[in-house]
């Protein structure tokens, strides 16, 4: 997200009173301005920088004192920003892509076209995303995005350093895998070495490596407060501290921002608030990416009928535990869902749907991710009659405004909350 | 009917009915086993002793499959869900998914849940092709297959077979390039069509019958006197041409294929396995890793596009169609740079959509003609 503003006001309407902004979310802000700022001075010194998928070994280039963006990230917050509709044009037009392509793709394709000199869109941020000089790849979460780092390592002509994780079609990461990707971590951690002139400090590691274990139980406790009846939180708000863990996952400063955001969920515990402005009528999740352009609508569309989304897929992706470089791989091989078989994808939700008590689950059909869509019909049925809990779908996209409806979205959230109701009331006449 | 018209009659019969070719093996006490595109280990199942069939497709109507794949999911594999749902395969005694490609992963899923009484085999093939040690995690995913074959068909491969198995199919490479190349000089009777059909009829022949009988077709076409074609000649690049209403299409307008990059054609006979290096499973991982100029296999450089152009100079086309299968995303990130590479060379490149579902072809003819003005 954005150093000032967050997705969620981002995509908000008309100003209307606020309550003060928790100071976890200050925090956050000014690391993502630091990120940034660091990156741009990094650069103005002749170091070099990095742009990175969003679940690649981040305690890597951590170690190595590398600063690195993260354009997953960065196209979400233009999308958020409503900036998108620029760059997409720019991608399928000049640029000649699909329209069938991921839209973070072709918002950071064109993004680097216009840092490459190539293209003339006006940046909205500035160019705080500064040229990259090498990628860090990992495709745990699509092969999109073995092709979107091709095309960008082109571009640029800047050389891509790849962890191919592997799909896992089996329940657990074979010893095999763990085999293949720790030799690749071996040989990029020597490559990046090599290329940007730093050395690898095993000390430094192992004290990154205790930090990102911190950050990923801190995550992971956030995520797990919501289980309390009322969640103390509304859940789309944990969506604008993903920063966190997606770009700086291997920093204290993570460590300070997620020990303060429980703080702060604790107190509402405490105090018995919450930050869901109306009464929580009910629980449910949110499988698939957030439709960030329309964050703003899903949210008060819920809110009017009172549900409060309290476990998302985001819950665990981040929460890579690990002791070793072994571990390393095993665990980025099994972090995101998308990499992973249907079986361990709907173990995954179940206990997130009975942890949470949810109610029901919304699936974004997200347009640009068909990893994600391909096989979440079969997902949606197994896991609703394991569950025992109704879905509701709807179209939309993580970054393409174009593919979403509002009266769709409201509709297919009115039906789920028609059964939800029922089911409700069958529960307290049983 | 002289021999070499009555083999493309076989080879175009084998296209227009598979399931006869199943039945075939089936009635011979054969076991089959589908596999699904792309770079499936065909040899595994051939060296078990077992037939391997091509899945790629084909006309239906969607319905069934609409329960597991959503409407921008590629057209092949919602026919060969809708296939495999509706008991088309049946007989088949299981089927392998390379999970090459986002749509491909979530197919494993989709099928094991689906279509139970074909148990799925899945491979996920390395991209990162520069590790010394993607050979033997593929050689462990080859054990694996093997292993599930085995498991579900009884059928235990040896080293013996397997090292057979090999050169039966370099030799089947080597037999489709010779075609590809002959057919350059006979195109009054290898059309779009017919060249279409030599080559998707592989994947419904047992590996060394299918060289038989593309050897008799080479060999009887060499004594026939070169032809010289009169009309335009092209080069086919993307996943695949189909259905057969295209190729006409072109034939209509006097133009020929010569050569294609076709991940259904040509694409698979590029890289034989090395016959030396090792066992036979660690060779045919040898062979992955010099495959080259795929969408679907990662390679830094955009290649293809040079190779494109390198295609057209050796054949003498003037022109490349660029096939975009429909939803294709590993070939929609190569699209722009396979166009600019053959403009800055100066070749014409016409990209049109393709769906073998398709009925209305009138776009796709006035865009050919087009095309055939820019050739000039």
């Amino acid at each position: 997200m954005s150093e000032h503003t967050t997705a969620a006001e981002a995509a908000a309407p008309a100003p209307k009173p606020r309550r003060p902004k928790p100071k976890s979310m200050i925090m956050l802000g000014e690391q993502t301005q630091a990120l940034f700022d660091n990156a741009r001075l990094a650069k103005e010194r002749g170091e070099k920088v990095g742009w990175s998928a969003s679940i690649f070994p981040q305690e890597i280039a951590e170690t190595l004192g590398l600063n690195v963006l993260y354009p997953e990230n960065h196209a979400a917050g233009i999308a958020a920003r409503h900036q998108a509709d620029p760059f997409l044009q720019e991608c399928e037009g000049p640029l000649g892509y699909s329209n069938d392509l991921c839209a973070y793709a072709k918002l950071n394709l064109a993004y680097a076209s216009v840092l490459n000199g190539e293209s003339g869109v006006e940046l909205p941020d500035g160019g705080k995303m500064v040229k990259p000089d090498f990628l860090l790849l990992t495709n745990n979460i699509c092969n999109q995005l073995t092709k979107w780092y091709e095309n960008l390592a082109e571009q640029m002509n800047i050389p891509v350093f790849f962890i191919d994780t592997c799909y896992n079609p089996y329940d657990y990461v074979t010893e095999s895998r763990v085999r293949y990707v720790r030799a690749q971590i071996d040989q990029l951690i020597q490559d990046l070495c090599a290329f940007t002139g730093k050395s690898w400090d095993e000390e430094r590691f192992r004290k990154v490596m205790k930090i990102s274990q911190r950050n990923s139980c801190l995550w992971e406790r956030a995520n797990d407060l919501l289980d309390r009846r009322p969640s103390p939180l509304s859940g789309f708000e944990l969506f604008n501290y993903m920063s966190a863990m997606v770009c700086n996952r291997g920093k204290e400063s993570s460590t300070a921002i997620l020990e303060q955001l429980n703080a702060e969920i604790e107190q509402h515990i405490a105090e018995g608030t919450s930050t869901f402005p109306v009464e929580e009528q009910f629980r449910v999740s949110w499988a698939g990416t957030a439709c960030w352009p329309y964050l703003s609508h899903n949210l008060r569309t819920m809110k009017k009928y009172g549900i409060n989304m309290v476990a998302s897929s985001y819950g665990k992706a981040w929460a890579i535990e690990y002791e070793d470089l072994d571990g390393m791989a095993r665990a980025y091989c099994f972090a995101s869902t998308n990499g992973d078989n249907a079986t361990t994808m709907i173990a995954r939700r179940l206990e997130a749907l009975k942890k949470f008590g949810c109610e029901g689950t919304i699936y974004h059909v997200n347009r640009s991710c068909k990893v994600m869509d391909c096989q979440m019909m079969e997902v949606q049925r197994q896991l609703s009659e394991l569950a025992g809990v109704p879905f509701a779908s709807f179209d939309g996209d993580q970054a393409d405004y174009r593919n979403y409806s509002e009266a769709q979205f409201e509709t297919r959230i009115q039906g789920l909350v028609e059964v939800m109701s029922q089911n409700k009331e069958a529960k307290g006449n049983d | 009917m002289t021999d070499l018209d009555q083999n493309i009659s076989m080879l175009q019969q084998a296209c227009a009915n598979p399931r006869e070719r199943l039945e075939h093996y089936l009635n011979q006490g054969k076991k089959v086993v589908g596999c699904f595109p792309y770079y499936p280990p065909e040899e595994l199942v051939h060296a078990s002793g077992m037939i391997p069939m091509g899945m790629w497709g084909g006309r239906t109507e969607w319905k069934l499959a609409k329960s597991y794949l959503p409407a921008f999911a590629c057209p092949i594999m919602q026919s060969n869900m809708e296939f495999g749902l509706k008991g088309t395969y049946e007989g088949m005694s299981a089927v392998i998914i390379p999970a090459i490609c986002d749509t491909l992963r979530c197919m494993t899923q989709n099928w094991r849940f689906g279509v139970p009484s074909i148990p799925m085999i899945p491979i996920a093939y390395p991209q990162n092709r520069t590790s010394p040690a993607s050979v033997d995690y593929l050689i462990s995913e080859f054990e694996t297959v093997l292993t599930m074959l085995y498991t579900i068909t009884g059928r235990m491969m040896n080293e013996a077979a397997l090292g057979e198995t090999i050169r039966i199919y370099n030799e089947h490479n080597a037999v489709m390039r010779e075609f590809s190349a002959v057919s350059v000089d006979h195109l009054d009777v290898i059309t779009p069509r017919v060249r279409h059909a030599v080559m998707k009829s592989a994947f419904f022949y047992e590996k060394s019958e299918h060289t038989a009988i593309v050897r008799e077709i080479v060999d009887a076409l060499k004594q026939q006197p070169a032809y010289s074609y009169p009309g335009k000649k092209v080069i086919l690049t993307g996943i695949s041409c189909e259905p057969d209403d295209m190729l006409d299409i072109l034939t209509e307008n006097q133009l020929a294929v010569v050569g294609d990059d076709l991940a259904q054609e040509m694409r698979q006979y590029r890289a034989d396995t090395p016959l030396k290096g090792g066992g036979g499973l660690k060779r045919l991982a040898l062979q992955w890793n010099n495959r080259y100029g795929c969408s679907m296999i990662h390679t830094l450089g955009k290649p293809r596009g040079g190779m494109l152009v390198n295609l057209c100079r050796e054949t003498g086309a003037q022109g490349v169609a660029m096939c975009m299968m429909k939803f294709c995303d590993p070939e929609e990130y190569d699209q722009p740079y396979v166009e600019a590479d053959l403009r800055q060379a100066g070749i014409p490149c016409l990209s049109v959509e393709v769906d073998q579902q398709n009925g209305s072809f009138e776009q796709f003819r006035t865009r050919l003609q087009a095309f055939c003005d820019m050739m000039g």
